[in-house]
Parts: structure tokens; sequence; C-alpha cells
């Protein structure tokens, strides 16, 4: 009986996050996930899972790498290094983007913010040490990057995330809106009873929600006022790993990994327009290529038959023939049986398509289906989608 | 009837010469909330060790050993369409398969209840 959470491959011992102490006491099961000990779960993963998708989860993602970088010329410096127009990121404005690797094979994801005076970014907390020496190797010396290791990071996510935030009265910044007032993937700063809070609405559950960057002295108190709302209770890994598979959002050393491209894992949407014709990006030779010939193997998603989940490693069948890898698979608790994603040829790739995934000698039947599996539920301006 | 307990969290209930095995209270609250159960074919023969069955909870695989030796005379079949028994009633209605001993001495060294929440205990 073990825990598959151990993503970090550091030979150092497991440290403690601000909130270990506030994990501990409400009975969260740590794990050591990616050098850190984290909460695999408190409750229980599906009661934790259908939780948020009906109410709200606060999730300590505080793992994650949190960096400035400014500096001359710093979005334009920083487009040399990922595929996304940062140039033309609006302040307080988030964009998805991906760090390649020269063979345009994907080192991390992250998420870039603008926020006026300097550029924010957000990384993978497996990841992070290999990205800052990546950044600090290509970017120019005169680009300053300030690691926020004392920063937290929280994720409060659900339908009802907005109303427990807005209860909290938080102030904005500098003609800020109101945080119930940011669409999805815009970003502000505001204060909370005195402690600086840097939020965006933005997550990783294809729910409506906000990561909130707090200074680690304060992420106690946050944690306490926001899991005080009835909305809101503490959610553990093992729901954020499942409520993103429902969202159909790739997880950075499962799903992608080096040996990855863009477009083959169906993140074309992150290679911005201007920079498709423009260029100038590292790994840009194999992002045009494949946007020219489509790649051989894609990401899709996959309905599974029955009730025994198909995880990562399992093999993709069209009848006799292997077509493919399932990349991360489980139960979906959402949906009530078991889903999938994976790699297979593009021959076999388009939705409806049926295959099927050997599980311990059996063949289950597998259908591909358009990813999300469950609707994403942002708030984009003007509309709830 | 006497029950004994082993040190990978199963138990086994043993009546004359059938003992039907499951998994303890503290291994179903290990492994978490539970989704599939794969028991063995009736007829199928275990000898202690052997892997006898899989528990797939939402976050992982976890394979279930025989922990004694013996053929499989019954199936939990109420754990096809309700895997969840599993978490509810571990030590009860959650039992997995029923075997008919090959060797009664592999139970000598096996632990009571007493012993095995003393070991639990220790963990």
């Amino acid at each position: 009986m073990s825990d598959d959470a151990t993503i970090g491959m550091e030979e150092i011992a497991t440290e403690a996050l601000p909130l270990d102490a506030w994990h501990r006491a409400r009975g969260g099961r740590m794990v050591d996930f990616a050098g850190y000990w984290l909460p695999i779960q408190y409750d229980g993963i599906m009661a934790e899972h259908l939780w948020t998708r009906e109410s709200a989860g606060l999730f300590d993602v505080s793992h994650m790498g949190q960096m400035n970088v400014d500096g001359p010329d710093v979005a334009a410096e920083l487009e040399k290094l990922l595929p996304g127009d940062i140039i033309g990121l609006k302040p307080g404005k988030v964009r998805y983007s991906l760090l390649l690797d020269e063979d345009g094979g994907i080192l991390d994801d992250l998420m870039v913010t603008n926020r006026r005076d300097h550029l924010f970014l957000i990384v993978n907390g497996a990841c992070k040490w290999d990205d800052i020496a990546h950044l600090r190797e290509f970017l120019p010396d005169e680009i300053n990057m300030q690691h926020l290791d004392e920063q937290a990071l929280l994720a409060l996510q659900g339908p009802k995330a907005v109303d427990a935030l807005a209860r909290l009265g938080l102030v904005p910044v500098d003609g800020a809106p109101a945080v119930e007032d940011l669409s999805f993937m815009e970003a502000a700063s505001y204060l909370w009873d005195g402690c600086p809070l840097d939020v965006s609405r933005s997550g990783y559950t294809g729910e409506d929600g906000f990561e909130i960057s707090v200074a680690g002295e304060d992420a106690e108190a946050l944690a306490d006022a926001l899991c005080a709302q009835p909305e809101v209770k503490p959610i553990g890994l093992g729901a954020r790993d499942s409520l993103r598979l429902e969202a159909g959002l790739p997880l950075y050393g499962h799903d992608l990994d080096p040996q990855v491209s863009v477009i083959a894992a169906g993140l074309g949407f992150a290679v911005s327009k201007r920079r498709r014709t423009e260029g100038g990006f590292m790994g840009e030779a194999r992002v045009q290529a494949e946007l020219a010939t489509p790649p051989a193997q894609v990401r899709v998603g996959l309905t599974v038959e029955g009730r025994l989940p198909a995880r990562e490693g399992a093999v993709i069948f069209s009848g006799d023939a292997a077509v493919g890898t399932v990349t991360s698979g489980g139960h979906a608790p959402s949906l009530g049986g078991p889903i999938a994603m994976g790699w297979v040829a593009a021959s076999h790739a388009a939705p409806g398509t049926v295959l099927s995934i050997e599980v311990r000698g059996k063949r289950l039947a597998a259908t591909v289906v358009a990813m999300p599996f469950v609707p994403h539920n942002y708030v984009r301006k003007g509309v709830k989608s | 009837m006497s029950r004994y307990f082993t040190d990978e969290h199963e138990w086994i209930d043993v009546s004359g010469d059938i003992a039907t095995v499951g998994i303890t209270e503290y291994a179903q609250e290990q492994l978490g909330d539970i989704v599939f159960v794969e028991l063995p074919a009736e007829g199928k023969t275990f000898t202690k060790g052997d892997d006898a069955a899989v528990v797939e909870s939402v976050k992982a695989a976890s394979d279930v050993y025989a922990p004694i030796s013996g053929e499989v005379v019954e199936v939990n079949g109420a754990l096809e369409d309700e895997p969840a028994l599993v978490n509810s009633d571990a030590e009860e209605d959650g039992w997995f398969f029923k075997l008919r001993l090959t060797d009664a001495s592999e139970l000598d060294g096996l632990m009571d209840e007493a012993s095995y929440k003393e070991f639990v205990a220790g963990l």
C-alpha cells in the first residue's frame, strides 16, 4: 500500500511548507510530494472531489515555484524561451504558457501574470529548480529573477469559491476591481486584514476559483478565515489530481515531459498567433514543423467501460495493434467511472474511436472522447461559461 | 470460529477447513475510497504469499496476498457492484474470498486481534 504521489527526485529531506502544522491539525494525511509534505487527503478523495465540484475547496499548492521577473524588455526576453504572447499580455492578465527546450520538448508548463512593473511566474514544484536554472542560463544578466520562496500559494476552487472569498472583504490595491469582479485569467492585488494578497481567477480543477499568493507567515490566518466559511473545506492532493483529470488538464511529469511536443500535446492554443508568424522562441522549429505536418501521436481523452481504472503506463490497443499509452488515468468521481488521458497514433485519435486498454492482462473497452470530461465552469467577461 | 490477522493487514476467519479473508479496518482506512476489487476465480489455488486480489482505490492499485495456502471456494460477488463495501464494512460484509485450507499449521504464526491492535498502534 504505497502512495504514488512522489514525483520529486531530490534526495534531500522532505521539507515543511508554511501550512504544515495546519494540515496536520486538521487530520490531513501527509505525503512527500515534490520534496514537500503535503496532504494527500483529509476525509477521503471522493468526498473532497465532489465537495469541490459543488461548493468550494481550499488547496495548498505552496510547493509550486513563484517568481518575479523584471528588467529591460522583460516580456520580449521571456518570449525567447516560451511560445506565448507575453508582450501582448495586458496588465492584470494571466496566460498559460510552456517552457520549451532547444528541441521543442516541454520543460514545464507555467502561468505568467503581467503585474505592471514585473512579470510573475508560477511553475510546477517538481520542476522549479530546473526552471530557475534554465531561465537564469538563457535570460540576459540584466533580467532580475526573484524566487519568492517565502510565499505560500493557496487555491480556492469551486462554484462557491467566489462567495467565500468575497465575504472576506478584500480591499483592492491601486484601483483593482473587487475580487468577485475579476474574470477568468485576470489578477490583482488586495489587502486582507493588513496582509497583502496577490489573487488571480484561475485554477487547476476546471471550476471557477482563485489562486492566492500570500506571505508564508500570513497563510495560516488566511486558511483559517477561508475554512471558517461554510462553503469551504480543505482538500488534498488526491482530489486535486482527479479534478484536473476530469477537467482534461495535463499534469507535468505524467502527461507532459521533455519528450513531448506542444502540438502533439494538444496545447497549440498556448502558441499565440503572433508567435506562430514571427517565431523567435526556443524550440520553434519543432512547433512549426508539427503545425505544418501533424505529429504521429497526439494526446487524447478516453472513457473506459466498467469500473476497473486504467492507470499511467497501461498500453492502448486498436484490435491487436498497440497504438498508444495511458499517461494518467483513474476513477472519475463526478462521472462514476474510469477515465484516462494518453498518447495514441493520430490515425486513432478521432472522438468516437473505439480502442481497448490492457490492465493486468484484461482488455478494457475504451472510447476516445473530446476533453474536458467534465465541462469547465470558468467565469469569463460578461458570461459564466 | 477464530479470527487471525497478518502484518499485511488482512484478517482470516477460520471455520473448519474454510477460511474467509478480507482486509482490515486499518487497511481500508489507509487505502481510501475503493472503486474496484478484482477477485480471484473460484477453483484457483494459492500458496501463502501469492497475489490473490487487487484493490483499486481512487489513488492507486494495491495487491492483496493470499495470507495462507488454499483453494478459492467462494468470492464476495457483492463487491463487484459495491466495492465501497470494503470501506464501509471491511471486517464483515466487505470480505474478499473464502479458501479451503491446505495447511492449517500456517495459521500458527499469525496474530490474534489483541496482538494486531498492538501491531497497528506501533505503526
